[in-house]
Formats: C-alpha cells, structure tokens, sequence
C-alpha cells in the first residue's frame, strides 16, 4: 500500500552528514512505491541550488573530472530522475530569498509552512530533521 | 487534526541572524494556519523564557542590528496565541534560573514526565 512520507529538512549542504542519510531515507520510502514530500526549511534550500559545481582535490591531485565531485542538487536531480513522480519538493519562500537561493534545478517549487501543514496533515507520518 | 508538540532542543540557533527562533516562528505560522501545537522547550531553550531579554547594540562596524531578537516577547505573544509552552525542569536548574525570573503562563515539566506529555500529542517535532 503506497503511503506518503514528508519530512523537513533543515541543514544547509556540506555540513552535517543528516542530509545524506535524510536523501536516502527519501530515496528508500521512493522505492519501495511511497511517495515523498520534502520542505526545505532555512539552509536546505541550498540544497538545490542550480550553481552548486564541482571542484578538483588538490590534495588528492586530482581534477574535476578523476574526483567527480558530489553535489546535493545532482543527487536530488537523481531522486527526481528515479522516482519523479513520487516526490514533491518545496522550498521555503522566505528562507530562499534571504539566501538568494532563488536559482534552483527543475522540479522544487516555491512555498511556505502553509504547504508544510497541508501536507503533514494528508501524510501518514512526517518526519522532522533539524540542524543541530 | 493530529495535536502537535513542537520541541525546540537547540537554542539560540541562528536567533541574531533571522531576529527570532526560527523553530518559535514556525510554530506561530502553524497555529495560524490551524495547527494544535504546543511547545516544549528543551536544553539552552529554557532560557527563552526569562523576562528581560536584549541583546540591542549590535553592530558590525557602522551596521546596526536594528530588531534584534526578544526571545521572551516571542514567547509571551505565542501563551497570548493559546500555544501551551513547556519546558524542561532540570534544564532551568541547570541554568542555575531560578523559575521567578521567567513568563508567566508557561509549564515545568520533568524528564521523568515526558513520556506523558509525548503520548498526549499525534505527533512530535523535535528540532
């Protein structure tokens, strides 16, 4: 039976480990037939920035290519390439634009803890992951 | 609609930047927009609740923090809202704050009972 999970997250990228951990629970409810539903509150709307690019290690020595360097917004981008159907992606208004964060990749939408309330009231359980 | 408690475990997180708690705003939105929500305050957070907050005078060279956070008064207009506020006893005694000093209207909870206050709620937030 498909259920609907939303979860908040709350760290910025390149930070906390939490965000990893918080795309793969997404990515784990998506394929097991669940549906999904993300509000990015404060600095997890730089989650899925379009400019966000990768680098070279030069410590490793190597370029952006040998280091293939992870973004948030390729990982989310992947999620919606998966299982776009399933998840649904709201960054909050205010918090995107006191980080200029208005820039994102297709597929997140502007919005606001009104969104939020609709959706954790249709959710079979909301999932909340603060920054510490 | 499910009842909420909304834990704020983290205070003083990003409170001069955004000139309030951002978790505190949120729960005000929510109870706007219809949401049973309650508060529980948890560690540092428990000082929200002593009168007298102000942290005005802050500036970056000649750039003034002009509204500065009051954390109090943030508290006191969500009591006034009908938003139940608790918070954890023996985080205030660690503090060393003696309970006169805080808002009126607001609950001492002990560890001990929050399994209680958890179960009275559908759903728990902790932040």
């Amino acid at each position: 039976m498909t259920k609907t999970l939303t979860m908040v997250l709350m760290d910025p990228p390149y930070e906390t480990e939490t965000t990893t951990t918080a795309l793969r629970i997404a990515d784990a409810a998506m394929g097991k037939d669940h549906r999904v539903q993300v509000f990015a509150y404060e600095g997890a709307v730089n989650l899925t920035m379009a400019e966000q690019a990768p680098h070279p290690n030069p410590v490793k020595g190597t370029s952006v290519e040998e280091e293939s360097h992870p973004t948030t917004k390729d990982w989310i981008e992947a999620l919606y390439a998966a299982h776009g159907d399933q998840l649904d992606w709201i960054n909050c208004g205010l918090c995107v634009d006191e980080r200029g964060a208005g820039r994102t990749i297709h597929g997140p939408r502007r919005g606001g803890p009104g969104d939020f309330v609709s959706w954790m009231e249709a959710s079979d359980q909301t999932l909340v992951i603060p920054t510490r | 609609m499910t009842s909420v408690l909304s834990v704020v475990s983290t205070g003083y997180r990003a409170t001069i930047e955004e000139q309030d708690d951002t978790i505190l705003w949120f729960t005000a939105m929510c109870s706007s927009a219809g949401v049973d929500v309650s508060v529980l305050l948890e560690g540092n957070a428990v000082n929200y609740l002593v009168t007298g907050h102000d942290v005005g005078g802050l500036r970056f060279g000649e750039l003034e923090v002009e509204h500065p956070p009051v954390l109090d008064r943030d508290v006191a207009d969500l009591v006034a809202k009908g938003v139940k506020i608790h918070y954890i006893r023996e985080d205030l005694d660690a503090l060393g704050v003696a309970e006169d000093r805080l808002l009126d209207g607001v609950t001492p909870v002990k560890r001990a009972e929050l399994p209680v206050l958890f179960s009275n709620h559908g759903q728990i937030w902790r932040w």
